[in-house]
């Protein structure tokens, strides 16, 4: 049982990891990873869902009838979104306006359906959580290592919550903007992947 | 004026797929043949309209008046699900025709976030309803023009040499990047 456990769990983290071998749930990845903060938090709001909506379902995954499921499942899905919306609302203002109609979103991220529909109507309660803690923490790896990409070719520096940035390029760096814009989400993303096919493939 | 100046900032400047990135794995996944991306463009066309409207009134007639407006999520994301469930029905009994012409992409749109980001977008920008209207046809009008704008990029691409591991999604994101580019320069029009 253990086992299964950590196998369910650490396939989201390499195997599995979105939205790299799954390339699903690309709008949050491209908008929100201008800063690593941004990405960060995007990712524990979405890893949050993942979880306990996966918890809930597989719990009624016996009750729901079949022909209705993506249905229950969505409504399921946007009821945990609600929470974390008015969760980040009252604690953490800041980063709610930032990644602004993006929470809201969440409730469309394949990630989340997707899961709900391949995984968590499938399998029993622990597993599915473990599932969900793993594709959830993917998500968020996935998301800061892009974030890290373009906020240090874009902007030079790495900061978080506020303060001194963690990370500084030396004085000789000229950061170039078209990182942190629309087209250097692309870009980065289409490069990642090509790097991750590259090392996959040997 | 006003509203033309809405839809000129909505299908370029604001270009759901290129600059809000919203809709973007149906941008991936149907741009490979220059026929679904044709068929996918129109069914969001189509859908995104309706349900702009739809939206519009479900917010301020029933959310707003009703002081639930936490509830807009779980409303608006249920109010496109059926949406899209009706017209399907609507379309195989009345228009066999145009229901066989969209085929899948009909059902997939329900997932598609460009439909239920332009109506959040609409109502955070507390637009009128006809301001609403004219900016969920132009959200729509600007994702079926860089849709099949890709779509012919990336069947040219089909006939170059691409090294391995760009290949597929790979070169399409960076190919996604150029033209993201491209639509950057239309900022400053309006």
């Amino acid at each position: 049982m253990a086992q299964s456990l950590a196998k369910e769990f650490t396939k989201g983290l390499w195997a599995e990891i979105p939205p790299f071998r799954l390339v699903l749930g690309l709008c949050p990845v491209l908008a929100v990873t201008k800063t690593v903060e941004n990405g960060i938090g995007m990712g524990v709001a979405t890893t949050f869902v993942l979880v306990f909506a996966n918890l809930l379902i597989s719990l009624l995954r016996n009750v729901i009838p079949s022909k209705v499921r993506i249905a229950c499942y969505i409504v399921i899905i946007a009821t945990f979104v609600t929470i974390v919306e008015l969760v980040m609302q009252a604690y953490t203002y800041e980063l709610f306006l930032k990644l602004g109609i993006f929470i809201p979103l969440i409730v469309v991220n394949c990630i989340v359906l997707g899961r709900a529909e391949a995984f968590a109507s499938k399998n029993g309660p622990a597993l599915s959580v473990a599932d969900g803690l793993g594709i959830g923490i993917g998500f968020t790896l996935s998301l800061a290592a892009l974030g890290a990409v373009r906020e240090i070719l874009g902007a030079g520096t790495i900061t978080i919550w506020g303060g001194n940035p963690v990370f500084e390029m030396g004085p000789a760096f000229h950061p170039f903007a078209f990182m942190v814009e629309a087209p250097g989400a692309f870009v980065a993303l289409g490069l990642m992947l090509a790097i991750m096919n590259l090392i996959g493939s040997k | 004026m006003e509203f033309f100046e809405i839809f000129i900032a909505g299908v370029f400047i604001n270009n759901i797929l290129l600059a809000q990135f919203l809709g973007n794995c149906p941008f991936l996944g149907t741009s490979k043949k220059m026929e679904t991306a044709v068929g996918m463009a129109m069914a969001v066309i189509f859908v995104l309209v309706m349900a702009g409207m739809i939206t519009w009134i479900v917010d301020t007639y029933l959310l707003k008046a009703l002081d639930v407006e936490y509830l807009r999520t779980v409303s608006f994301i249920l109010v496109i699900a059926s949406l899209v469930q009706f017209v399907e029905m609507f379309l195989k009994k009345s228009i066999p025709g145009l229901y066989a012409g969209l085929g899948i992409f009909l059902p997939l749109i329900t997932t598609n976030c460009a439909v239920m980001g332009a109506c959040l977008l609409n109502i955070s920008k507390e637009y009128s309803f006809l301001s609403a209207l004219v900016s969920s046809f132009s959200y729509a009008v600007g994702f079926g023009l860089a849709l099949i704008l890709f779509a012919g990029v990336r069947e040219r691409i089909n006939l170059a040499r691409v090294p391995k591991p760009l290949q597929d999604t790979s070169i399409g994101l960076v190919t996604a990047g150029i033209i993201a580019l491209t639509f950057m320069s239309f900022k400053g029009m309006v």
